[in-house]
């Protein structure tokens, strides 16, 4: 009989002496769906996954894993789940396929059987050729895969995935990606916490979007893009030096979340009014338009505009900022390639 | 999955079975000696600072020491072998630190095994390369001209002496691999503290020549209790103070540290 939800958490609050890493979370996941945690660095993420993965007790509130209290339960709960960190965490030492049999060897499997289920994981995961040599001599993208391989020796039916794809290339991050949607296509409940919009949009079910430990919004990627107004307007003038000339243009009409992306001004749609304003405001200030669209806010603007700050380069958002360029330039490339 | 629930760790409490508690630490252990087939070079690591040492021991400085190289290496050996032994200790730390900035804890404190499991399993496999380094030491003394005169017996109450040594001392280590930032700080924290306690103890020297300030502390020094008590086995000879010493320091530090140790790998790992 499976439960509702695998994954349920209420009022969650965990302190680290001055940060309130978690600020009463409220959390759930269908069982058999992709909860994704959306957020950038500091958000509270990885508090609450490791708070799911009983390795962190929370001050306040409570936390079940198919329907086991995480602190009460425990020991029932590592029984049942996989966790899949930032780092990997795997002995560089071993190979590939000792990694995996300490992992099942622990777990109780016997030698044969955990010899068999680590060679099935290696070849699901294409490090079959690399299953001898020592873990130091795998790339970043291998040693990834062999973690997530690691969480799963124990054929958990929920995952815990902190940001499972920070740092790789994006070749390595696609072919992950892969691999987590045939994990969801088995029935595998997972909660996957990310700082990449696209990341969630691809993969999640669900995205919870966090600042500062608190949740801040909710909602699959559609009724999330809808919340903020639905539609952004778009304007590429040909000339890049009317560029100054046609956002204070847009933005009379269209109010200060007026921005200038690249070589182009982008603006939240209020209204019907504003395109045809914006359409006579261009013409008479003479500024020829290479692009004028109407389309859907990405998620970025809707983490912009949920949180009301700009990823820019002030104080403590600037790490968040930098993740937040680098992901566009990442996504940039994926399509290119 | 039905047949390897059958023999899951966990009851239905969550608790760990005390048999699978034995068979985790076993499995640990495996891993730490198993990363050894992959860098032979580890097994010599662990002794080619003593080797040198022995080699200046006993031919540059032998002579000025003891008259004779030869009369040196049969004082000095049994202390190499000590301070090799304390130095080893270092590398329990490393190990831990590494596990834990690396999230290889994480990663086990996930599964469903003995919270100690990690921790004793790595113990009981350094205290094997423990063993081997001092095999080596011994059979290098050996080639060199030193004779267990205290016979086999002596050989082998000395060897249970380091271990019970280390293992208490490893107590120590734990502690250090779980509270340093990084690998360099456990190195350079294991380096400070056991140089100067195994310098200033009859590791190398006969206590009498040095100051009476020093004496008074290399008396007391559980080094200089040791080296007495590991020669007084090998060379065969009067023991039973120095032993005795030993004993209580080993059961002091485990004592001190253990606990210590304990809370800082239950917050931490």
């Amino acid at each position: 009989m499976a439960r509702a939800y695998a994954i349920q958490a209420e009022g969650l609050a965990k302190r680290f002496k001055d940060t309130l890493a978690l600020d009463g979370v409220d959390l759930a996941a269908r069982t058999g769906t992709v909860l994704g945690l959306l957020g950038p660095n500091g958000a509270g993420k990885t508090t609450a996954v490791r708070i799911f993965a009983t390795l962190l007790q929370p001050d306040a509130g409570r936390a079940e894993v198919a329907g086991h209290d995480v602190v009460r339960e425990a020991g029932v709960v590592r029984s049942l789940v996989g966790l899949t960190g930032q780092y990997a965490a795997v002995d560089e030492n071993l190979t590939g396929t000792e990694n995996l049999l300490l992992i099942g060897r622990l777990l109780g499997t016997p030698r044969r059987e955990a010899k068999a289920r680590a060679a099935e994981l290696l070849e699901r995961f294409g490090l079959t050729d690399a299953s001898g040599r020592a873990v130091k001599t795998f790339s970043g993208g291998m040693r990834r895969r062999l973690d997530l391989a690691a969480s799963l020796v124990g054929r958990p039916s929920i995952l815990f995935l902190d940001e499972p794809t920070t740092g790789l290339d994006p070749r390595s991050r696609g072919e992950l990606w892969d691999m987590l949607r045939g994990l969801v296509a088995e029935g595998v409940t997972a909660l996957l916490t990310t700082q990449y919009l696209n990341e969630a949009d691809l993969l999640a079910d669900r995205i919870v979007v966090m600042d500062k430990g608190r949740i801040i919004a909710e909602g699959t990627s559609d009724e999330l893009k809808s919340q903020v107004g639905g539609q952004v307007l778009q304007v590429r003038p040909v000339r890049e030096r009317d560029l100054a000339a046609a956002h204070s243009l847009v933005a009379r009409a269209a109010g200060p979340q007026t921005r200038i992306e690249g070589d182009a001004v982008t603006a939240p749609v209020g209204g019907p009014e504003l395109m045809p304003a914006v359409v006579r405001g261009l013409d008479g200030a003479g500024i020829a338009v290479g692009e004028l669209t109407l389309r859907r806010s990405s998620l970025d603007e809707v983490f912009l505009a949920l949180t009301g700050h700009r990823a820019g380069p002030a104080g403590g958002r600037r790490e968040a900022a930098k993740a937040w360029s680098g992901e566009r330039d990442e996504e940039r490339t994926v399509s290119a390639s | 999955m039905t047949a390897t629930a059958a023999q899951a760790p966990v009851t239905a409490g969550g608790r760990v079975r005390p048999g699978a508690g034995l068979r985790q630490t076993a499995t640990m252990a495996w891993r730490s000696l198993v990363a050894i087939k992959h860098n032979p070079l580890e097994l010599v690591d662990y002794s080619i600072t003593p080797i040198m040492f022995v080699f200046l021991f006993t031919y540059v400085l032998g002579g000025q020491m003891a008259g004779s190289p030869d009369v040196y290496l049969t004082y000095a050996l049994p202390g190499i072998i000590v301070q090799n032994t304390l130095f080893m200790t270092t590398y329990t730390a490393l190990a831990l630190n590494t596990d834990l900035t690396k999230g290889v804890f994480d990663r086990l404190r996930s599964l469903p095994i003995a919270r100690s499991a990690p921790l004793i399993g790595r113990i009981t496999a350094d205290l094997a390369k423990h063993v081997w380094a001092m095999l080596l030491m011994i059979g290098l003394g050996l080639a060199l001209g030193f004779r267990v005169t205290g016979g086999f017996g002596g050989f082998l109450a000395g060897a249970l002496l380091l271990v019970v040594f280390a293992a208490a001392v490893s107590w120590a280590a734990v502690l250090i691999g779980m509270l340093a930032g990084d690998a360099e700080k456990v190195q350079a924290f294991g380096f400070t503290l056991i140089f100067p306690i195994t310098f200033t103890s009859s590791a190398f020297v006969v206590v009498d020549t040095m100051p009476g300030w020093l004496q008074a502390w290399a008396d007391v020094n559980p080094v200089t209790h040791l080296s007495d008590a590991y020669r007084g086995l090998l060379l065969g000879g009067e023991v039973g103070r120095p032993l005795l010493w030993s004993l209580v320091w080993a059961a002091g530090i485990a004592a001190v540290f253990y606990p210590l140790a304990m809370r800082a790998y239950r917050a931490k790992a």
